[in-house]
C-alpha cells in the first residue's frame, strides 16, 4: 500500500518532468533542451533537499507546522548578500564569481549554525526550542540589520539584493549546480544512516534516550545535515520560506506512517512535484511575470493557515 | 545491582537533592513517596540518566552508569516517564514493537515479535493492537507505553507516576501489570506514587523523601504508621486493616 502510493508519486514526478522538458519547445531544440535539462536538475537538488530536511527538522522539534527557515539560515543568507553589496557597489559581481559567492554564502550559514550549537551544547542546555528560540531571535536581529543596510544602499544596487531575496530558478549555473549535488549526496548519505533513529527520535528526548539512542549526539549531527541542505538550497535559488512546511504536511496527510525511510522519499518526491508544477505555471502561464517562490509561499502561506486553524479545534 | 551514592542537585539556588544515598533491593517494587517537590521525580530522572546531577554517581551492577554504551544500558533498565502529547501516526502494535529498538534497531526478527506478543498478552492490550494511540484514552495509552518497557525486557524498571490522571480500574490494571512482572519475572521496579494506599498494597519497599533527601527507606509494612506518615505528608492518618492488608485514610482532616 505504502509502496504503491510512492508509485503514484514516482509515476507523476516523471509525467511533470516530460511535461517541463518537452511542453512548447518550438524550433531550436540543441539550444533549449540543455537549458530546461539544468532547470530540472536545479528543481530535483532544491525541492529534494527542502522536502527532505524539513522532515528531519518537524521529526527532532515534534512540530509539524515548523521549517528549518526558523533558525534563522535565510536571514544570514540575505545579509551576506547585503554587506556584499553594501561594501563593492555594483562591482559585486567583479569582486566575486557565482562559484565564490555561492561557497561564501553557505560558510555563512553553516558558521552560523555550528555557532548556535556551541552556545546551546557547550552550556548542557538540552532543550531544543531553547535552540530553536536563539536562531529565531538571530534571525530576526539579522534581518534588521539586512534592512537598515538596504535602506543605505543606492536603490539600484538594491535591485541587484533584490534578485537574491525571490528564490529563481530561471538562471543556473553549471559549475555551481554539481559543486550543490555533490554536497547533498554525501548529506543524503549520511542522513541514510539516521533513517532508522528518526522513527525514535519523532516519540521525543525521553522515550529515545529510554530506547538507547544518543539524543544529544543524534540531534547535532541530524541538525548539521539540515543547515548543509538548506545553505546549499538557499544559497542555489534563494529562499523559500513555505515550501517546507506545505510538502511535509501533504506528505503526512498523504502517507500515515511513522516510518522515515518512506516519509523522507515521498516528501522529496512531493517537493519536486510542487515546484515543477509551480514553475510550469511560472513559465507557461505566467510568462515569468512573477517568481514561483512567491506563488508557493502564496499557497503554503496559505496553507499554514489552514493548518493551524485546525490544530486549534 | 541499581544503587546510588552522594546525589546532589539544584536548579540555580534552589536545591533539588542534597547527597542522597540508597541502594535498591533487586526484584522488588520500591515505591517513592513524598510531597510534591520533595525531589523524587528528579531522583528517578538521575537514576535514568535523563537529567544528570551535579555531584554523586549512579551504578548498575556496580559499574557507573555513565561508562556504558547508550544501547547497552537500554537492554538493562528502562524509564517510563508520563505519557506526553506525541503527533505521530503510529499502532499500538507499532509503539510496542519500538521496545525492541536497542537489540534490532528498527529490524524486528522472529524473536524480537514473540516478545512484542508477549508484551501485548502482558499488558492485555490484545484487542487494541491495531489501534491507533491518538484514539486510545488515556489509560489506554498509559498501558501502551508500560507494554513498550514490558517489550524492552529489561531487568530494571523505573516509572515517573504511571498513575497520573487514570482511573480506578485502569491504575489497578497498570500495578496488577508491574506486581505480574516482579512476581513471574523477577524484575526491579521502582516507582514514583502519589497516591499511599497504592504504595502500601504494591510496593515491597518504599523510600520517603523529604526536605531533599532521603527520609525513610523500609520495607512496605514497617513504614506505614501514623506518625512517619504525618511526619511525611503532613497530614494525620488513620490506619485501617482491612483483610490483611493497611489502608491508610487521610480523609478525618477537615
Amino acid at each position: 500500500m505504502i509502496k504503491r502510493k510512492i508509485g503514484i508519486l514516482v509515476i507523476a514526478l516523471l509525467i511533470c518532468i516530460a511535461l517541463f522538458m518537452f511542453y512548447g519547445l518550438g524550433s531550436n531544440l540543441s539550444y533549449i533542451l540543455p537549458k530546461r535539462a539544468i532547470r530540472v536538475w536545479t528543481i530535483i537538488v532544491v525541492a529534494s533537499s527542502i522536502g527532505y530536511s524539513s522532515i528531519i527538522f518537524q521529526t527532532i522539534t515534534q512540530n509539524k507546522i515548523l521549517t528549518p527557515s526558523i533558525m534563522g539560515y535565510e536571514s544570514v543568507f540575505i545579509l551576506f548578500q547585503t554587506i556584499l553589496v553594501f561594501l563593492y557597489g555594483d562591482k559585486t559581481f567583479q569582486v566575486l564569481q557565482h562559484s565564490g559567492n555561492f561557497l561564501l554564502s553557505t560558510l555563512a550559514m553553516l558558521v552560523f549554525s555550528l555557532f548556535i550549537y556551541l552556545i546551546i551544547f557547550k552550556n548542557h542546555q538540552q532543550n531544543i526550542y531553547q535552540l530553536l528560540l536563539i536562531g529565531l531571535i538571530l534571525g530576526t536581529l539579522f534581518q534588521t540589520l539586512s534592512s537598515f543596510l538596504q535602506i543605505i544602499i543606492d536603490p539600484n544596487e538594491f535591485s541587484i539584493i533584490e534578485n537574491h531575496m525571490f528564490a529563481s530558478f530561471s538562471n543556473m549555473n553549471t559549475g555551481l549546480l554539481s559543486l550543490a549535488t555533490g554536497l547533498l549526496i554525501i548529506s543524503f548519505a549520511i542522513g541514510q544512516y539516521f533513517i532508522k533513529y528518526l522513527d525514535i527520535l519523532a516519540l521525543g528526548r525521553e522515550h529515545a534516550i529510554n530506547l538507547g539512542v544518543p539524543y544529544n549526539k543524534m540531534v547535532q549531527v541530524l541538525l548539521l545535515i539540515i543547515s548543509i541542505m538548506v545553505s546549499v538550497s538557499t544559497a542555489l535559488v534563494g529562499p523559500i520560506l513555505f515550501l517546507g512546511i506545505l510538502v511535509s504536511n501533504i506528505t503526512y496527510q498523504y502517507l500515515p506512517t511513522h516510518k522515515h525511510k518512506y516519509l523522507l522519499l515521498a516528501c522529496s518526491l512531493i517537493s519536486c512535484i510542487v515546484v515543477f508544477l509551480g514553475q510550469f505555471l511560472i513559465e507557461h502561464i505566467f510568462n515569468f511575470s512573477t517568481a514561483v517562490s512567491i506563488i508557493i509561499n502564496f499557497i503554503g502561506g496559505v496553507y499554514f493557515i489552514y493548518l493551524i486553524l485546525k490544530s486549534r479545534k | 545491582m541499581l544503587a546510588f551514592e552522594n546525589i546532589s542537585k539544584k536548579y540555580g539556588d534552589r536545591v533539588i537533592l542534597d547527597k542522597i544515598t540508597a541502594e535498591l533491593q533487586p526484584g522488588r517494587i520500591t515505591a517513592l513517596v513524598g510531597t510534591n517537590g520533595s525531589g523524587k521525580s528528579t531522583l528517578l530522572s538521575i537514576l535514568s540518566r535523563l537529567i544528570e546531577a551535579d555531584n554523586g554517581s549512579v551504578s548498575l551492577y556496580e559499574q557507573p552508569l555513565d561508562t556504558y554504551k547508550p544501547n547497552e544500558l537500554a537492554k538493562k533498565m528502562s524509564i517510563m516517564k508520563q505519557a506526553n502529547h506525541m503527533d505521530v501516526k503510529l499502532t499500538v502494535k507499532d509503539l510496542i514493537s519500538f521496545g525492541r529498538f536497542p537489540y534490532s534497531k528498527g529490524r524486528l526478527t522472529k524473536e524480537d515479535l514473540k516478545k512484542v506478543e508477549e508484551a501485548i498478552a502482558i499488558a492485555e492490550l490484545t484487542e487494541y493492537q491495531d489501534s491507533y494511540i491518538d484514539e486510545l484514552s488515556g489509560g489506554q495509552r498509559q498501558r501502551a507505553f508500560l507494554a513498550m518497557i514490558i517489550a524492552q525486557d529489561t531487568q530494571t524498571i523505573l516509572l515517573d507516576e504511571p498513575l497520573n490522571n487514570l482511573d480506578i480500574k485502569h491504575s489497578m490494571l497498570v500495578m496488577g501489570t508491574l506486581r505480574k512482572l516482579v512476581n513471574k519475572f523477577g524484575k526491579t521496579v521502582v516507582i514514583v506514587l502519589h497516591e499511599i494506599n497504592f504504595a502500601s498494597h504494591f510496593a515491597d519497599y518504599i523510600i520517603a523523601m523529604k526536605d531533599q533527601k532521603i527520609k525513610y527507606h523500609l520495607p512496605t509494612q514497617e513504614f506505614i504508621h501514623q506518625g512517619k506518615l504525618k511526619e511525611i505528608f503532613g497530614v494525620n492518618f488513620d490506619i485501617i486493616e482491612h483483610r490483611n492488608k493497611k489502608i491508610c485514610s487521610y480523609f478525618n482532616n477537615f
